[in-house]
């Protein structure tokens, strides 16, 4: 068992980064009702945006001093398509029926993996990320790379400040609002169109910030990590109660405990070694879903916007 | 009104992203040939020309591509022009399946080269069969797609008369990658890591035979989910276990990760792969983790070679963006036996095509003997390469043009 905390570590890392995209989800949700499945592709053009950055500078720059340069160019890039898509692709189609937003988000999330596959130089395959520099950290029986201290800091941050605004500014108070009951909001002198593109904006920051995350953790970035991972923090958001904020961080970090406990110890459970291992992970990560969603179908935190309607 | 704009909007880019999509199946250049009149033969490439094994999918019709435009050059097959057609199969066995029924129905192809993956050519070899299509794999390595799912225990039998290959097969592979890392870089305590597919598990497991009956240990097997980059729970069993080598079937684009990985996690085990993992990407993946790494590769280094001077050098004058990789060798060979076998079949029938081409090239495939880039070219009972040589390289430098360097070449010796 002396793995015990190594695998825990791992298990929050990778949920901290479905917690950090699962915020997409769950405030767009959230205020719109709509699932942008396009959101996890929006989470992958981040990535290139900060390794476009990271290209455009002189060879030789630390990434250190790189980092924040390639932050901004992440946010940049995710932010800019997220509100793009709100406003070309979503806004039209507000007031449709639910399915048409739906195969909007399905159309867009191919054809933004498609454009980046087609136009981004050498796309093709993966391509390297720069690395944070600095040997791996022991911790105990616990070792973990800067990249993944920078994940660990970076979560919490973000969540507080996310916390912050949508409790203390105006414009939080109005994404509560408008959450609530849109109508009522519009009269009450709430621009909702603007709160709906803050939603998208904010969301998609997030996404990029756990864009470079991924990239120094894992030192690669593809044309198509946006699709699993999306699905991964679709299912965090859901898990956790999707509207929720909060939930989405717990039901990352739920989701990706589950999948690292599911590797390292299912096959020492007598009688399930056959079923235990990496490939198995996501098996297990959904029979949680399935389990939690059948006790309580709000999620864990509960969505809170289910009291409407 | 307003409704009607919006279906139009959904549809428009709906039928964007599908257009997008289909792009990347295209052949992007054919370009005609110079040598008009006569019988136009097409030679079917399928391979991974997108997604994560494109850069060995390209490399594979590039060189069929390179192979036709010489014999037409040469004018080899009289009154015959060769041509390609390329279709991607993204490393899906339904793609495969797809693209071999396509090319089943052109009445034009007489023989299909590809694919890359063991699990594609499982969906494609019955198709091919039904309409006696020949089929030259230059990369299938896995044994049961020429001797029957029983080949491990002793009983051999050919499944599909159709379906030949030059690369030589996993029973061999795997093995000579354990004695190589047993008796020569004595490694005793291994770790066996798969992706659960047909090449993989395959591989892994012939080289796990291997290395137990020469006395090593098996101290921890692991699957994994090729979908998925996060390798850290299985990094974190392989460190503890303490292995001092560690034995992935499967291909770079999770071997590169995690070997990555489980390096960052703290395990000074090199890691071990087949041909799937003896690619410049792998290089680049892995980064500075994966110096010290092993892999085997079917045949010797084609740069070794003199029978291969004059393929770089005619590959380099075509002028293909992309490089030849692992398997350009081979599939170069693997259009050049169809070409034979196509020659063979208009020769024998006074310099025109038999009505029943595609029946007799497949009988005049069994025959096919001649010097190809990666040495004799020929086939034995099942369709499997004669050329049984092997070779073991090591990462020495991150530089994924370079950094693969050969260790060892030869032939498997033991029992089969």
């Amino acid at each position: 068992m002396h793995e015990l905390p190594q695998q825990l570590v791992n298990g929050l890392l990778l949920g901290s980064m479905y917690g950090l995209i699962a915020i997409g989800y769950t405030m767009v949700y959230g205020i719109v009702q709509l699932i942008n499945f396009a959101h996890g592709e929006i989470f992958m053009t981040g990535g290139f945006g900060a390794l476009t950055v990271w290209l455009w500078l002189p060879a030789g720059t630390s990434v250190w001093a790189a980092l924040p340069l390639m932050l901004i160019g992440a946010i940049f890039v995710s932010t800019t398509i997220a509100i793009g898509a709100e406003r070309f692709a979503y806004r039209p189609l507000r007031g449709a029926p639910r399915l048409a937003p739906l195969i909007t988000a399905i159309g867009l999330s191919l054809a933004l993996q498609q454009a980046v596959w087609a136009w981004y130089p050498e796309a093709k395959s993966a391509r390297s990320f720069p690395e944070l520099p600095g040997g791996s950290i022991h911790i105990g029986s616990v070792t973990m790379q800067p990249g993944d201290i920078f994940l660990l800091i970076t979560a919490p941050i973000c969540m507080i400040a996310l916390g912050y605004f949508v409790m203390k500014t105006r414009i939080g108070r109005g994404m509560q609002a408008t959450a609530q009951d849109p109508d009522t909001a519009k009269l009450m002198g709430i621009n909702t169109d603007r709160v709906i593109v803050v939603a998208f904006a904010i969301g998609a920051a997030f996404a990029g910030i756990a864009a470079v995350a991924r990239g120094l953790k894992y030192g690669q970035i593809d044309f198509r990590m946006g699709f699993i991972l999306g699905l991964k923090a679709f299912t965090a958001a859901v898990l956790g109660g999707i509207g929720n904020i909060y939930g989405a961080m717990i039901g990352g970090v739920v989701l990706g405990l589950a999948e690292s406990m599911a590797t390292a110890y299912i096959n020492d459970v007598p009688g399930m070694d056959k079923l235990g291992g990496q490939s198995w992970a996501d098996v297990w990560a959904f029979v949680l879903l399935i389990v939690v969603l059948l006790v309580r179908p709000q999620g864990l935190l509960g969505e809170r916007v289910a009291d409407r309607a | 009104m307003r409704q009607r704009s919006l279906i139009a909007i959904t549809a428009a880019l709906t039928a964007g992203a599908l257009t997008l999509t289909a792009c990347g199946s295209r052949d992007d250049k054919d370009d005609g040939d110079e040598a008009g009149g006569g019988t136009t033969v097409v030679i079917g490439v399928d391979a991974p020309l997108t997604g994560e094994l494109s850069a060995l999918g390209l490399g594979i019709r590039n060189s069929v591509d390179l192979a036709t435009k010489q014999a037409n050059q040469k004018k080899y097959v009289d009154g015959v022009t060769f041509k390609i057609e390329a279709l991607d199969d993204q490393g899906q066995p339904s793609s495969g399946q797809t693209n071999a029924t396509k090319l089943v129905a052109d009445k034009d192809v007489l023989g299909a080269v590809g694919p890359l993956n063991s699990s594609v050519a499982e969906s494609m070899q019955k198709v091919f069969d039904d309409a006696k299509l020949v089929q030259v794999s230059p990369a299938n390595t896995n044994p049961a797609l020429t001797q029957g799912p029983d080949w491990n225990g002793g009983k051999k039998a050919r499944p599909y008369k159709s379906y030949f290959r030059t690369a030589t097969t996993d029973a061999i592979q795997g093995p000579f990658a354990a004695q190589y890392l047993y008796n020569k870089a004595k490694k005793k305590k291994v770790f066996v890591v798969d992706d659960k597919k047909t090449y993989g598990a395959g591989l892994a497991a012939t080289f796990k035979d291997e290395f137990t009956k020469l006395g090593g240990k098996v101290v921890g097997t692991e699957h994994i989910n090729p979908d998925t980059k996060d390798f850290g729970a299985v990094a974190t069993k392989i460190r503890n276990s303490d292995a001092d080598l560690v034995y992935y079937g499967g291909e770079y684009p999770q071997a590169g990760p995690l070997s990555k990985q489980m390096k960052q996690a703290g395990s000074k085990a090199p890691l071990v792969g087949g041909d799937g993992i003896y690619s410049a990407d792998f290089i680049k993946l892995s980064g500075k983790q994966g110096v010290g790494d092993y892999a085997t590769s079917v045949g010797q280094p084609v740069e070794e070679l003199p029978s291969a001077k004059e393929f770089i050098a005619n590959y380099k004058k075509a002028g293909f963006k992309e490089a030849y990789e692992a398997y350009g060798g081979y599939s170069y060979d693997s259009a050049w036996a169809i070409i034979e076998a196509v020659k063979k079949v208009v020769d024998d029938n006074d310099g025109k095509l038999p009505d029943d081409a595609r029946a007799k090239v497949i009988d005049a495939m069994k025959d096919v003997s001649f010097d190809g880039v990666t040495g004799k070219v020929s086939f034995d009972e099942y369709g499997d390469a004669t050329n049984k040589q092997l070779t073991v390289y090591q990462v020495k430098t991150t530089d994924p043009k370079s950094g693969w360097k050969p260790v060892e070449s030869g032939t498997y010796t033991g029992t089969n």
